[in-house]
């Protein structure tokens, strides 16, 4: 017989619970209330609508379409008054329904501190999209908006308000943001993320009191600090909504109280979600909600099965900023601690240890390790024997260092995977097995990654160790076939482990060559002076022969001398030198480049340091038109001659040339500067253009005008050239520091993001940081290689010159 | 019976690099590896004649600038491709690079 199912609340915990009924082919009649003017939504994807990242149709997990499909009765906007559990019905404003078995699904309530003024309009709470639709109303008018509460609601609505454009305060009770997640240092490097986005943090601030007449006007805090607002956010915690459950007489604690089939005190009635309290706790992440929402939908339709609490990690993605906890992180006695810091990306990792055993963890910045991490602590795995490299993560255990992909093969199938639908990796695989053969696929069908898609990339790569080749994954791949690790994974050992030389990178990394080979040198070659410029010395031998002999290899054996002109400025001198030497050296070909100087092509190897001698006498220099490094930059006239010019744009361009020259970069790069808007040198297809304007210089980089052709985009705008001699500079080392060896900018680009570079460049002491880098560089690289090879020129003769008679 | 003649100093030719012997039927590349053993080939890849002299030496291999083909020190064979380039005995004796002699009245008749 068909049975009366009454649901009070339709929240996640609640709409999963349905569905789980109706996949199960439960025979209800299903009767939905919900205080909220719709149905089930996903409630932790309001911060996007709050940013504007998603609107509120995104985040729907339930239409219309779907209640009807499954007969589902709806009273929206609608609150259920009072419960009659002797009569078995609900009452609501609709009038009253009857019930065989009644679920409470009504989540919590926003607790609200208790101070004069917190009624007053324009102070909201964030629990619902409701509260979302009023703070964005409230945005639009600009403003000054302060947000009671550190926690992870309050720094969403914080990030979502300073994205729309409000001036931000979060004020926070403790010491540290996120104090129950993060420790100190986590805690602080999430600070200073915020701060960069604008947004004031002030920790041990208590508010005794909220300002204004008709509607908020300010914030008094309990040392007296007063501080202007036009609207007040109050995040500082929830507590289960317990009332109608109180007034029908149910068992309450802090929750409702509830056994391990959902039952509450009253066996027709059950509970789900943040409102429930069993075993002594409440749930506040979605992970254990889905759990209940399954045993719920079980004991419902008679398959007995028990709830237990699992232990958690929580991976949270606050406003961009990833971070990771698991277990317990507090420091005490017989606890040690591992820590990694790479404090110019923001990393930080911590492992508080306790017997060999992995007792918490905190990651910020980085977490893509933490589902290991939380494995460890969650099997009491013995860790003493990688102690020394445990830090790293999976990808460095195991004597051989292993790619990603095998430490997500190597997870046994009851790993769990997402952590939010609980799902593991064997139900990833079975699904694939039954033919889902993309994430699409696997989200509509385990709900793995469908929630806070924190896990996707994990996901993935189940899929790539699944499905073989048949799966398209732009994967990390190695370096070339002398190891396994990718070009990240190697610049992050030869950082962390301070290796400073070739073999130091080959012993430690497990080089499966003695000495690698011409795809591998070039780059730790590169990699180990970008980042060590006074401790290592250049190997020319793991240099392609351009970059060793300095000049361009032709199909001939031939080179190409490409002497230096500053921004494209010559002189009648310079001219003269160049065609002297052309005609000296019996150059075939002599031909005017892209970058605005003079190619002499067809010269041959033993007469290289001859004809540099001569042009280095007519004080030119070496162009390096064959490097990994500064090529030109390119110019137009500027205000000297031009009508339109509005800045001195060769004067700026001679200026950056005699800056940059002489820097190895992980590919060539090229630069222009244009007097005007009008472009002549083409700035906006180099790797940095510089466009210059009446009120100053835009800066745009990621060009490309080669086998991809690119625009640039706008880095920022500047007033001043020795601003522009900074961020260019500065972009420039971050790309040197954090490029993959051969990624142009525009690919460097697409992979961190053209808003991660404009946070380094627009960060004054990180952008100085970077520009004291690249100058501390410069003073060992910015040296003209012509000149010195003019006096060792051994390598260009040849080492014998052995005729027949001599042999004989 | 070899002819060893003395070219140069073992340490006039980088480790992992190359140098160039002159013969009156075009050049011969002397390569040393990190392990300190020196071969010697012909100076032109199999491919387009590239100069073999300026690859990168890794292992006892050579990548020719050219169009990165890698050809054996040890038989001048390229590897993963049809190709071969001649090689000629040669040898470090007493910090020395010793050739055979022989090779060059090989050549010389070639």
């Amino acid at each position: 017989m068909t049975q009366k199912l009454v649901v009070i609340g339709a929240g996640m915990a609640s709409g999963r619970v349905l569905e789980h009924l109706f996949d199960g082919g439960a025979d209800f009649d299903v009767t939905l209330f919900n205080a909220e003017e719709r149905g089930n939504y996903n409630r932790i994807m309001l911060s996007p609508v709050l940013s504007g990242e998603k609107t509120y149709e995104d985040i729907v997990t339930h239409d219309a379409d779907w209640y009807e499909a499954n007969n589902v009765t709806c009273h929206f906007g609608t609150h259920v008054t009072a419960i009659d559990r002797q009569a078995k019905t609900v009452t609501s404003a609709k009038g009253t329904v009857a019930y065989d078995k009644l679920l409470i699904a009504t989540g919590s309530a926003p607790f609200i501190i208790p101070v004069q003024g917190k009624d007053l309009p324009g102070v909201i709470t964030y629990r619902d999209l409701d509260d979302t639709n009023a703070m964005i109303k409230a945005s639009k008018a600009g403003g000054k908006a302060v947000v009671i509460g550190g926690g992870l609601l309050g720094l969403e609505a914080a990030a979502g308000l300073a994205e729309r454009g409000m001036d931000v305060t979060v004020l926070h009770l403790m010491g540290h943001l996120m104090e129950r997640q993060l420790d100190e240092a986590a805690g602080f490097l999430l600070r200073r993320d915020l701060e960069k986005r604008g947004i004031t943090v002030k920790c041990r601030a208590s508010t005794a009191a909220i300002l204004g007449t008709d509607k908020v006007e300010g914030v008094l805090l309990e040392d007296n600090e007063g501080l202007e607002a036009d609207l007040v956010v109050m995040a500082v915690g929830i507590r289960p909504e317990t009332r109608l459950a109180t007034d029908a007489g149910l068992e309450v604690a802090r929750g409702i109280e509830v056994g391990a089939q959902l039952q509450t005190s009253d066996p027709d009635i059950f509970a789900v979600g943040e409102c429930v309290e069993f075993d002594g706790q409440l749930f506040g992440l979605v992970a254990p909600l889905y759990d209940q929402a399954m045993v719920l939908a079980n004991t419902l339709m008679d398959k007995p099965e028990v709830f237990t609490p699992k232990k958690l990690s929580t991976k949270l993605k606050v406003t961009g900023c990833d971070l990771f906890s698991a277990g317990d992180f507090a420091a005490g006695e017989g606890r040690e601690d591992i820590v990694f810091r790479d404090p110019a990306r923001g990393v930080y990792r911590r492992l508080v240890i306790e017997d060999d055993v992995i007792v918490g963890a905190v990651m910020y910045g980085d977490t893509a390790d933490g589902n290991w991490f939380f494995g460890l602590i969650r099997d009491k795995t013995d860790i003493s024997e990688m102690r020394d490299t445990v830090i790293f993560g999976p990808a460095y255990q195991g004597g051989a260092p292993s790619d990603p992909l095998s430490a997500v093969a190597a997870l046994p199938r009851d790993a769990e995977i997402c952590g939010c639908n609980g799902i593991c990796k064997g139900e990833i695989e079975d699904a694939i097995a039954a033919g889902a053969s993309d994430i699409g696929a696997l989200r509509s069908q385990t709900k793995a990654s469908a929630s806070c898609g924190t896990c996707t990339g994990l996901v993935e790569q189940v899929l790539a160790v699944t499905l073989g080749d048949d799966f398209v994954l732009p994967t990390a791949q190695p370096i070339c076939s002398c190891t396994e690790m990718t070009h990240e994974d190697v610049r992050r050992m030869i950082k962390s482990q301070e290796l400073k030389s070739l073999p130091a990178v080959w012993q430690a990394c497990d080089w499966k060559t003695p000495c690698g080979c011409h795809v591998c040198r070039p780059a730790l070659n590169y990699y180990l002076l970008s980042d060590w410029p006074l401790d290592y010395e250049d190997d020319p031998q793991s240099r392609f022969v351009n970059e060793r002999k300095h000049a361009n290899i032709q199909k001939d054996g031939t080179f190409s001398v490409v002497p230096r002109m500053w921004g494209g400025i010559t002189t009648p001198d310079e001219l003269r030198a160049i065609a002297d030497a052309a005609d000296k050296f019996s150059v075939p070909t002599v031909k005017i480049t892209g970058g605005q100087r003079i190619d002499l092509l067809g010269v041959k190897n033993e007469y290289l340091p001859a004809i540099w001698d001569d042009l280095n006498k007519a004080g030119m220099v070496s162009g390096h038109a064959y490097s990994k490094g500064l090529r030109t930059v390119k110019t137009c006239v500027g205000t000297d001659h031009c009508r339109f010019g509005t800045q001195d744009s060769t004067g700026l361009g001679i200026q950056l040339e005699k800056a940059l020259w002489g820097s190895w970069t992980p590919h060539k790069l090229k630069l222009a500067v244009s007097g005007c808007p009008r472009n002549c040198a083409e700035a906006t297809c180099k790797d940095i253009g510089i466009v210059c304007v009446d009120s100053g210089y835009q800066i745009s980089i990621g060009g490309a005008a080669g086998m991809d052709v690119r625009e640039t985009s706008l880095l920022c705008q500047v007033p001043t050239k020795e601003e522009v001699m900074d961020v260019v500079k500065a972009v420039t080392q971050s790309y040197r520091e954090n490029a993959k060896y051969l990624d142009r900018i525009y690919k460097w680009m697409d992979k961190v993001g053209l808003e991660w570079i404009q946070e380094q460049i627009t960060d004054l002491d990180i952008r100085a940081a970077l520009v004291e880098r690249f100058d501390l560089s410069q003073t060992i690289y910015r040296k003209d290689p012509w000149a010195q090879h003019v006096a060792k020129p051994a390598p260009y003769e040849p080492l014998a010159t052995l005729t027949l008679e001599a042999a004989e | 019976m070899s002819n060893w003649i003395d070219i140069a100093a073992l340490d006039a030719v980088p480790q992992r690099g190359a140098r160039l012997i002159k013969t009156l039927h075009g050049c011969v590349a002397v390569f040393r590896t990190a392990g300190n053993e020196v071969f010697a080939l012909d100076n032109a890849c199999p491919h387009k004649n590239g100069p073999l002299a300026d690859g990168i030496v890794h292992g006892k291999a050579v990548t020719c600038p050219l169009h990165n083909w890698v050809i054996a020190l040890e038989t001048g064979e390229a590897q993963g491709e049809e190709g071969k380039v001649a090689t000629y005995p040669a040898k470090v004796a007493k910090g020395r690079i010793l050739l055979d002699a022989d090779f060059l009245q090989q050549r010389a008749v070639a």
